[in-house]
């Protein structure tokens, strides 16, 4: 079981509260969560990523086990704590202010 | 007595408002869609439960949302936007071509007859349409493949497809606007289109007869007069009496020919209205004085219009899509201002009351009518 955490604006779009559980056949990728992410939630499809080519919009990143994984090529396979469910897979929306 | 529901876009939110027909109370639903950009919101003429919205937000990009019951709940449709084909290249400011990108939706305009037919305007400027209700949007790669395409280069808010006028008396008939490229006409449900850009004088282009490059601000037309259009232009509010063929200045005695929004008169096709602001740089309203100018005459002469409207120390720009008509009798008429004022008359513009004063800053006002 792979454990999800979204930003709150993707949360309220797809209509869910806390973490998102998945379950994924093959290798744990990048790629292969978005893909079950915007499987069960359509409206997630083009938020974090392009609809066509899947790059990672700009202002979103993927972190996880305290790592960055954003800039990681989509379809590296992802630490073992993620695919055992040990630690959650993050998406963040970038932090811009000042 | 009929009502209005007045579509309210803001910077962070959407809101619904509605009001009987005297037009003096306002129930106030939302927001909507908290902490995006709502560019537009507008309802379906042919089923007034159905509204479409397109939030947007430079983190997570566009959604297109839909409403089958007036505002009160929504539902998330299909937001992508892929070009027809090849997409090419536009000219970016600095003159060098620039491939064509979507951004995002700024307008949407529903079919006059059908609720599941929808024209989207979006930046980089192009039109697509549904006729799902939103479950999927085409290109109508026509407009785009213009002849001039390659040489439309964006304002200053972007190369965005902002106005879409449907021709109530001719189904094939279409006019749409791009800044900073221009207008445009299909006299064949958008398969091809026409530059219908001759008469307007734009500043900073050499050729007074250029086809392409005029900062288009909006664009209204009245629904029993398809053939003549009012343009708010960067400078210069403009009229054609011949779909656009060719425009002549009817500034006037307006304080400033520079604005954004401009609507017609629900029941006076020669009644228009605009909002000066000063440009380049300030846009904000001349004077501290918040006025929307009238003219009866079809455009020349002007009067303005004050009465509960601030007159002192106001800085408010109101925007392209910030500005609509009711069709009640008396026509009411209704703007937000980008300090998050939305303001109505119920009384055609000669009295003004603040309907709501702390909403983000508004970047869309769309009035309809209920039956």
């Amino acid at each position: 079981m792979i454990r999800v955490v979204l930003p709150t604006p993707l949360r309220t779009l797809a209509q869910v509260t806390g973490e998102v559980q998945l379950e994924l056949e093959g290798p744990v990728t990048q790629a292969a969560i978005l893909d079950a992410l915007e499987g069960r939630y359509p409206a997630l499809r083009g938020t974090m990523r392009d609809h066509v080519t899947h790059k990672r919009r700009p202002f979103v990143r993927f972190f996880a086990c305290q790592q960055d994984l954003s800039l990681d090529p989509p379809d590296t396979v992802l630490p073992e704590e993620i695919a055992s469910g040990k630690e959650p897979f993050l998406v963040i929306g970038a932090m811009a202010g000042g | 007595m009929s009502g209005v529901r007045l579509l309210i876009g803001t910077k962070k939110g959407a809101f619904v408002l509605t009001s009987d027909g005297k037009r003096e109370r306002w129930d106030v639903d939302g927001p909507h869609f908290i902490g995006w950009e709502n560019m537009h919101l507008k309802a379906s003429p042919a089923d007034p439960n159905r509204i479409y919205a397109s939030p947007s937000i430079s983190w997570y990009g566009q959604q297109i949302q839909r409403s089958n019951d007036g505002g009160k709940t929504w539902e998330a449709v299909n937001n992508q936007f892929t070009y027809d084909g090849d997409a090419g290249t536009h000219m970016w400011y600095d003159g060098t071509p620039r491939p064509w990108e979507f951004k995002r939706v700024w307008h949407l305009e529903p079919s006059l007859t059908d609720p599941d037919t929808v024209y989207a305007g979006v930046e980089d400027a192009g039109l697509f349409k549904t006729t799902d209700g939103g479950q999927n949007w085409q290109e109508l790669p026509g407009l785009r493949r213009h002849g001039s395409g390659p040489a439309w280069q964006p304002g200053a808010g972007g190369l965005c497809l902002h106005t879409i006028i449907q021709d109530p008396s001719n189904a094939n008939r279409m006019y749409i606007a791009i800044s900073a490229a221009g207008a445009f006409r299909t006299d064949d449900g958008g398969k091809t289109w026409k530059a219908i850009n001759q008469g307007l004088k734009s500043q900073g282009i050499p050729d007074p007869n250029a086809e392409v490059g005029h900062c288009v601000h909006h664009v209204a037309m009245h629904p029993e007069r398809p053939n003549t259009l009012f343009m708010q232009k960067h400078w210069d509010v403009m009229r054609s009496d011949d779909a656009g063929d060719l425009w002549h200045e009817i500034s006037g005695n307006l304080p400033t020919d520079f604005g954004f929004a401009i609507d017609v008169h629900a029941h006076e096709p020669e009644t228009i209205y605009v909002v000066p602001i000063k440009s380049d740089t300030e846009h904000f309203v001349p004077d501290g004085k918040l006025r929307v100018f009238r003219s009866r005459s079809g455009g020349n002469e002007w009067e303005a219009l004050t009465k509960g409207l601030p007159q002192s120390d106001c800085y408010h720009n109101i925007l392209r899509d910030a500005m609509s008509v009711d069709r009640l009798d008396k026509c009411g008429i209704y703007f937000g201002t980008s300090g998050g004022q939305v303001y109505g008359s119920n009384d055609a513009g000669d009295t003004w009351t603040a309907i709501m004063r702390d909403l983000p800053a508004v970047l869309s006002v769309e009035a309809q009518t209920l039956p």
